[in-house]
């Protein structure tokens, strides 16, 4: 019998390298509710990895991540590839990567800041440091370095 | 560099430089926040004063500050009376006083808020409060305050006293005084310490900072005593709250143990921190500082409308 942990897919994208036991928060963050009816999604739990010791694997069919997802998952599993495979050849591979400014990903932990007050603009927070991340509101200037809770 | 046409939302907006600029202009605007000289670097010029949480003092001296330099203001005071009862967001309030005034002056409960109005208006808006967030021009005055009894603001020993965790005016003032290289003591209850982030912010701008626990000794060596308000509702029991309070209480008796050039500040409104009896010891510099704010304020409207101070 053939061991087949995970089959290839045709087109859609691969979230290798995700910190171990953060798979379901990448699903979480790329929203499975709203996939294509067609697509399948694979996850691999617990994997053997050389960079990383033990890591998790998502496969999405017919899908590419927004930038704003890959923002999310650059922040929660900061060790995260993305290859975008069509035709079962990856056609690009790269690691996730935090831009200066992030919008619309976290929302801000403080309750009185106005970014929560329905008011119409989105949140929005820099980087205040890069290892590890911490970020900092651009409204409140609060500063925030646990992302779990705070996914928007 | 040029503060025409900016806003000011956070003391970060600004460089060492321009702060400086800012004080080397609050200065030359004191003959005229003392009436001495009438000013007219504002004639023509209508600003909004948008009040949306109670404040005596900013906005007093706000307005005394546009008044004496010839500006004139309209004003919400009272934030039951205005259209943001009605559900108008904050964004479309003062995008619509945008329309109407020269600048906008913002006091609002949510910490933010500043950064919302900038982003919402195409006049300049000064930040004069937002909830226990930043308060840009109460850092400037407070600057302007040590820098006139001493001439220079590198090298000063400043004790921040009290309640380093909730006060809005201290983060800025750390972060300030950072900058100009002075030299930072803390003395607070435990409770009440400064925030880690804070802290480490500090430390990574390379600023020397202290801690001590007793008053006595944070007296002992100190330039600038800055007292703040150590607030009831952040204790659980009244008489934790009274011990406390009362080991942070100055006095002359407290002030003896100091250098006779030692000020004792305080962004007021005081409620026990301090005697009355240092009132009128040349220590006390509180009502200085609160008159400071008119020439400060003054230099702040005319460099951010106009580009120059006189």
């Amino acid at each position: 019998m053939r061991e087949l942990k995970i089959t290839p897919i045709k087109n859609g994208t691969v979230i290798d390298h995700i910190g171990n036991g953060l798979a379901l928060e990448v699903l979480r963050i790329i929203g499975v509710r709203e996939l294509d009816r067609d697509s399948t999604v694979s996850v691999a739990l617990h994997v053997r990895s050389q960079k990383i010791g033990w890591k998790d694997i998502v496969k999405v069919e017919n899908m590419e991540l927004s930038p704003r997802n890959v923002n999310a998952i650059a922040l929660i599993a900061p060790t995260a590839t993305i290859a975008i495979i069509r035709d079962f050849k990856v056609q690009e591979k790269r690691a996730v990567d935090l831009p200066d400014r992030i919008g619309g990903v976290l929302k801000c932990p403080n309750p009185s800041c106005i970014t929560n007050q329905h008011e119409p603009v989105e949140s929005e927070f820099e980087v205040a440091r890069r290892r590890p991340v911490v970020l900092r509101c651009t409204y409140c200037e609060r500063l925030v370095d646990e992302f779990l809770p705070n996914l928007a | 560099m040029g503060l025409k046409g900016r806003d000011l939302i956070s003391i970060r907006d600004l460089s060492r430089e321009e702060i400086e600029e800012i004080l080397k202009a609050s200065r030359r605007m004191i003959p005229y926040a003392e009436g001495q000289r009438a000013g007219h670097q504002l004639d023509d010029r209508l600003l909004v004063m948008a009040f949306f949480e109670p404040s005596t003092r900013t906005r007093l001296s706000f307005e005394t500050a546009a008044q004496r330099l010839g500006a004139r203001c309209v004003t919400i005071a009272d934030p039951t009376a205005s259209s943001m009862r009605k559900g108008e967001s904050l964004h479309d309030t003062v995008r619509m006083l945008s329309s109407y005034g020269d600048a906008i002056i913002l006091r609002h409960p949510n910490e933010g808020s500043g950064r919302l109005a900038a982003m919402a208006s195409d006049k300049p808006v000064i930040n004069a409060g937002d909830g226990a967030g930043q308060h840009p021009s109460q850092t400037l005055l407070d600057l302007a305050t040590m820098q006139e009894s001493f001439g220079t603001l590198s090298g000063l020993r400043v004790v921040l006293l009290g309640d380093l965790k909730y006060g809005r005016t201290v983060h800025s003032l750390a972060h300030a005084l950072a900058v100009f290289g002075a030299e930072l003591v803390l003395s607070s209850p435990p409770s009440l310490g400064l925030p880690e982030e804070v802290r480490e912010h500090l430390d990574q701008m390379g600023a020397k900072v202290t801690e001590v626990d007793q008053l006595h000794r944070a007296v002992r060596d100190a330039d600038v005593l800055y007292v703040t308000r150590i607030q009831k509702e952040r204790f659980g029991d009244e008489t934790e709250y009274a011990k406390v309070a009362g080991s942070y209480r100055i006095d002359n008796a407290v002030l003896a143990g100091g250098k006779s050039r030692m000020i004792v500040m305080h962004p007021l409104p005081r409620t026990g921190e301090i005697a009355a009896e240092v009132d009128g010891t040349p220590h006390a510099a509180y009502f200085r500082q609160a008159f400071l704010g008119v020439p400060v304020r003054m230099a702040l409207l005319s460099l951010i409308l106009t580009g120059k101070a006189v």
